[in-house]
This record gives structure tokens, C-alpha cells and sequence, in this order.
């Protein structure tokens, strides 16, 4: 067992394996870019005469149509088009919010830290349930609180988190008055859409967390333990356990998109200014540039996410292979 | 060998369900009872899934009031028995747009995993089965969608074409055709070495002949089973998607957009919302058993695929 310091200084093949993977993740970001840039190519109506209509009651001119045609490059061929708005959004230029006037970017960053710490809420909230009722339903396989968490599983996977959300306003917020319902302020706040969103997580990490404990508790070393005499409880918890987590860290990882998009979603919901509430906006107000920036942004925000949890698997099991 | 093979899949039936991991612990013939639980719990998704499908069918027959009649005089009633399930800000029969919302939320989304499953099918055949560069472009396409979370993605494409059920089924068979094209394209790569195939080839079968009449045949369990459990997960995102307002527009009933006009009235009207996400539970309750369950019944060998 190599010191904890030890463990923090990546070794050489560990380097040569983050290295690796960032390069194997360039062409997903290039063909990310690629998509986004065509998505724009499929937007109904002619983007310099929206442009051009913009802020106005009239209709605009053809001459000013073609003069914003013009001053954004739009006629020229495609490809060129995308190189330069490569070149812009490799700078951090997402260009402008077409409804507020302000950079893309701005928007976006401001609000990003708020739909973060949401998943993390749900997935705080998702852990919380999950680890105890798994460890305890693989320890008491088949008994009573193994079915109730078999039950619990399959609701929650097929509970839509903002159905989940408004029932929980209904109850906790408008019946008993306990939590407020809507807004950002300080943790009480955070309480009620984390929970809406951490049931669901919660559903797939229970059953998966009792699966890979079972799976461990019949492994070698746990005989060992128990013909050392320990008690259960020091077998599950001090020897079982950790080598069990693994696929639970890296389901959780793979989880963290879904949390996102259910973050966008649940923000409605609780009136949460976040990413969500902005795209939302932008979307009923034909904001493009916003649209486009947020799927760059947000698909570039998975991509390192899920790296870094492939990062925290390898660290956590050095017998992970390294191999692309 | 053949007969063999059957018996084993037989056995391989009885004694595999939703306590999959119990196998080990089945020796006799002793616990019936265990046998039969996943096969109850398929039923009931079937049984569930079926009800809600000839609901959706005979709505306009059985729904005691016009979905879009609008009765000032009778706004938020509780449920009562004029009105089972009550009746909304403006008025209409709550439980008649629910049957009605039944049409489209389920017809759109089967009809979405219907469009997602051919899509899939076709491209993940083609690679798996040529090989080459065709699989290369293919599969690099499917890595580049799944990088994206698949309801960001349909967010964002919907949100440039515009709300709408049209454009929403559109986003969504854009995002989901990828999984299938996948989980198809590894099943062709291991049913394309078996025997059978060399022995079509043998014989001096044509590709289109070994794909139609074989490969295809032999895939079709896993991708049944896919499709099922995708029913769910594209009923989920479509009812998400019409919840923030980018689906089904009014006054057409839908079960998500019905929970969000609940939500402005929950001082006043909490039985609004409770009744329109049940109905999306229990549709999509019975797709996960369903497949759950069919699942259980698959091939070992094709089993751990289908995630």
C-alpha cells in the first residue's frame, strides 16, 4: 500500500495516460464544435434578417440585410465561416446575446456555478440514500428492506424529477410551509430541488452499490476476514466496502450528464436562475448565439467531468488498466 | 447439439428474473414461487403499458367531457363526481385531457422509439456487418452524439427549430438513434462469427440474403428489449422537454405541459399536478417492468449488452 503522498504525484505511465486521453479527446470537441456550428445551419428563417430585425418595428431593407450579411461574414463559403468562429470561441468569444446585449460568454459563466452546485446537490442527496439503503439491503439480502429498496429503485427511476419537484413545493413548501419553494438564498433553499433530483440518481446507484457489495463479500480476502473473527459489521464496512465502490464512482460520473440535464430542467421548476432558466429564455426569445454558446459550453463541461472521474477511478484502483 | 442448446435456453428462463443474482442459490425445483415473481411483475407492466394504449386509443370515446372545452364557470373544481378528477384554471375536464394527453404523450413517444430503433437498426447493421470505413464514419458520428448528455442535446436542437412536437420528436430521434446504432453494431460483430453465418455463406448466400434472413432475426430479442426500456426513457425526456414548454403547444393536452400549468395554481389546486405525473409514472413504470422483465428472458449471452 503506497503512501497517501505517494499516490498524488502521478507516475510516469499515469502521465503518459492523462496525456493520451487528452489527445483522444480532441476530436470529440472538434466534432462537438462541428455540430453546434451545423446546428445553426438548420435554424428556420434567414439569421441576418432576424439580426437585422432586431430592436426594430419595421421590416428591415434588403441593404441592411445584406450589410449585416456582410459585417458578419455570412456569405462567405462555410467552411471559412467555421474556421473563423473556431478561431473566435477558441478564444473564449462566443459573440453576443442577441436579448440582453451582453457577451455570450458572461451569461454563460455566471450561471454555470449555479447549475452545478444543483447536481452536486442531487448528487450529495443521491449518495446519501443510496449508500446506506445499498449496504444495508446487500447485508440483509432479501429481507424486508431489500424489496422496499427494489421497489424504491424502480419508482425512482420512472419518477419524472419535476413531477417529483412540484409534489414536494405542494407538500413541503405550500401545505406545511417548512421550505421555501422557489429562488436561491442559503441552504434551505437548496434542500428541496436537491432532493427532486437526487432520487433518481439515488434509484441507480442503490441497487448498483448492493450488486458490487454482494459481489466483493464473496471474494477471498472477506473469508479471511471472518476467520479472523471480525465482527460483521467491521468485514462490510472496514474491508468489503471500498474495493465495492468502484463502479459507483464511475456510474456516478456517467450520471453527472444526466444530473445536468435534469439541473436545467428542475430549475424551472424552483425559479433557480441558473443555466436553465437562461437557455429556456433564450430559446422562447430566439436567442441563438446563447443556444449555441450553452451547448458548447455545457458538452465541453461534461467532457472534462467525465475525464476527471476516469482519473479518480484509475487513482482509486491502481489495477485499472491504463491502456487507451 | 441444437436440442441441447434449447433445453439450455429453457432452463436458463425459468430460473433467471428479476433475482437474477439469486441463481446461485436455486438448486431444486424447490422455490416456485421465485420462478414465477418476474413473470408476474412482466405481466403487470403489460397489463399497465396495454391499459394505457387502449385508453390512448378510445379516448375521444370514453372521456365524459370535451379535452379543450373551456367553462369559466366551473374553474378548479375539486374532484369531485361531475368532474373525477376536477377541472383546471380554465375549466376542462381534467381526466379528459388526461386520456386525450394520453394519445400524444404515448403516440409520440412510441413513435419517436419506432424512428430511433429503425435508425439504429440500419446504421448499426451496416457497420457491424462491413466493417471498414463505413464503420469508422459511422461509429465516430455515435461517439461524437453520446459526448453530449442526451437531454442537453435535444434541448439545444429543439430550442433552434423551435418548440413544437414535431420538432421535439426530431431532436430526440437525433440524440437516441446513437445508443441503438451502438448496442446494434456489437450484436452484428458477434452473431457475424457464428457458424450459422459461415454455414449461409457456404451455401452461397448474398449479403442482403444473410442479413435479412439471419443476422437480423437473431438480434431481434436484445433490440426488442432496448426499445421497450428506451419507451421509458423517451417518455421521461418528452414529458421533461413539454414540461418547460418546448413541446406539445396549448391547448392540446399533454401530460408533461399539464404539470407545469398545475404548478402556477398549487396554492389553489394541488390535485392538478398529482394526477398527470401519476399517468407519466405508471406509462413509464410499465415500459422499465416490461423490459426489465424481458430482459430476464434474453439470451446469457446477449444479456449484459442491453444496459
Amino acid at each position: 500500500m503506497p503512501r497517501p503522498g505517494k499516490l498524488l504525484i502521478p507516475s510516469r505511465r499515469m502521465r503518459q495516460y492523462i496525456l493520451r486521453r487528452l489527445v483522444s479527446l480532441l476530436p470529440v470537441i472538434l466534432g462537438v464544435s462541428l455540430i453546434t456550428f451545423g446546428l445553426m445551419g438548420v435554424v428556420p428563417g434567414d439569421p441576418a434578417e432576424i439580426i437585422a430585425s432586431r430592436g426594430k418595428d419595421v421590416e428591415p431593407t434588403q441593404a441592411e440585410i445584406e450589410a449585416v450579411r456582410e459585417e458578419l461574414g455570412l456569405d462567405q463559403p462555410l467552411l471559412l465561416q467555421y474556421a473563423r468562429w473556431l478561431g473566435r470561441v477558441v478564444r473564449g468569444d462566443l459573440g453576443m446575446s442577441l436579448r440582453t446585449g451582453q457577451p455570450v460568454w458572461h451569461e454563460l459563466t455566471v450561471r454555470l456555478p449555479r447549475t452545478l452546485e444543483l447536481a452536486a446537490g442531487g448528487m450529495i442527496i443521491g449518495l446519501l440514500i443510496a449508500l446506506p439503503v445499498g449496504i444495508l439491503s446487500a447485508v440483509w439480502r432479501d429481507r424486508f428492506l431489500d424489496q422496499v429498496s427494489r421497489v424504491l429503485a424502480l419508482l425512482g427511476a420512472s419518477v419524472p424529477s419535476f413531477w417529483l419537484g412540484t409534489i414536494l413545493i405542494l407538500f413541503f413548501a405550500v401545505r406545511l410551509g417548512w421550505l421555501p419553494s422557489m429562488g436561491r438564498g442559503g441552504l434551505r433553499h437548496f434542500i428541496l430541488p436537491s432532493c427532486a433530483l437526487g432520487l433518481g440518481t439515488s434509484a441507480v446507484l442503490m441497487r448498483l452499490t448492493r450488486a458490487n457489495l454482494l459481489e466483493v463479500l464473496n471474494e477471498g480476502f472477506v473469508r479471511t476476514a471472518r476467520a479472523k473473527g471480525l465482527s460483521e459489521k467491521a468485514v462490510v464496512l472496514r474491508h468489503a466496502l471500498k474495493p465495492s465502490l468502484l463502479p459507483v464512482v464511475t456510474v456516478l460520473g456517467l450520471q453527472f450528464g444526466n444530473l445536468l440535464g435534469g439541473a436545467l430542467i428542475i430549475e424551472t421548476v424552483f425559479a433557480w436562475p441558473g443555466l436553465g432558466m437562461l437557455v429556456l429564455r433564450s430559446i422562447l426569445g430566439r436567442d441563438f448565439p446563447v443556444i449555441q454558446g450553452f451547448a458548447l459550453f455545457i458538452t465541453l463541461v461534461f467532457v472534462l467531468v467525465n475525464f476527471v472521474v476516469d482519473l479518480v477511478c484509475r487513482w482509486l484502483d491502481p489495477r485499472v488498466q491504463y491502456g487507451v | 447439439m441444437e436440442q441441447a442448446e434449447s433445453l439450455g435456453r429453457l432452463r436458463g428462463q425459468t430460473l433467471t428474473g428479476a433475482a437474477r443474482d439469486e441463481r446461485r442459490s436455486l438448486k431444486g425445483p424447490g422455490s416456485l414461487r421465485r420462478h414465477l415473481r418476474p413473470t408476474a411483475t412482466g405481466v403487470m407492466g403489460l397489463l399497465m403499458l396495454f391499459t394505457l394504449v387502449v385508453a390512448a386509443l378510445v379516448a375521444p370515446l370514453i372521456a365524459p367531457y370535451d379535452p379543450l372545452a373551456i367553462d369559466l364557470q366551473r374553474t378548479l373544481v375539486p374532484p369531485g363526481r361531475a368532474h373525477l378528477l376536477g377541472t383546471d384554471h380554465l375549466g376542462r375536464d381534467v381526466l379528459s385531457r388526461l386520456l386525450v394527453g394520453a394519445r400524444v404523450s404515448l403516440g409520440a413517444a412510441g413513435f419517436t422509439v419506432v424512428v430511433v430503433t429503425t435508425v439504429g437498426v440500419v446504421l448499426g447493421t451496416v457497420a457491424g456487418f462491413y466493417g471498414g470505413w463505413t464503420d469508422e464514419i459511422i461509429m465516430r458520428i455515435v461517439d461524437t452524439v453520446l459526448a453530449f448528455p442526451s437531454i442537453i442535446l435535444a434541448l439545444v436542437v429543439v430550442g433552434l427549430l423551435g418548440p413544437g412536437l414535431r420538432n421535439l420528436i426530431l431532436g430526440l430521434t437525433l440524440v437516441r438513434w446513437a445508443g441503438c446504432a451502438r448496442l446494434v453494431r456489437s450484436l452484428v460483430l458477434s452473431v457475424r462469427e457464428r457458424e450459422f453465418i459461415r454455414a449461409a455463406y457456404s451455401i452461397g448466400a448474398c449479403n442482403r440474403r444473410i442479413i435479412i434472413r439471419h443476422v437480423l432475426p437473431s438480434i431481434l430479442g436484445p433490440v426488442v428489449v432496448m426499445a421497450t426500456l428506451d419507451l421509458g426513457n423517451v417518455l421521461l425526456s418528452m414529458s421533461g422537454l413539454s414540461f418547460i414548454g418546448l413541446g406539445v403547444q396549448l391547448p392540446q393536452p399533454e401530460w408533461g405541459a399539464m404539470v407545469s400549468y398545475a404548478q402556477l395554481h398549487a396554492q389553489t389546486a394541488p390535485w392538478l399536478a398529482i394526477s398527470p405525473g401519476l399517468a407519466i409514472v405508471a406509462a413509464v413504470l410499465s415500459a422499465h417492468l416490461l423490459g426489465d422483465t424481458l430482459r430476464d428472458f434474453l439470451d446469457p449471452r446477449y444479456r449484459d449488452m442491453v444496459s
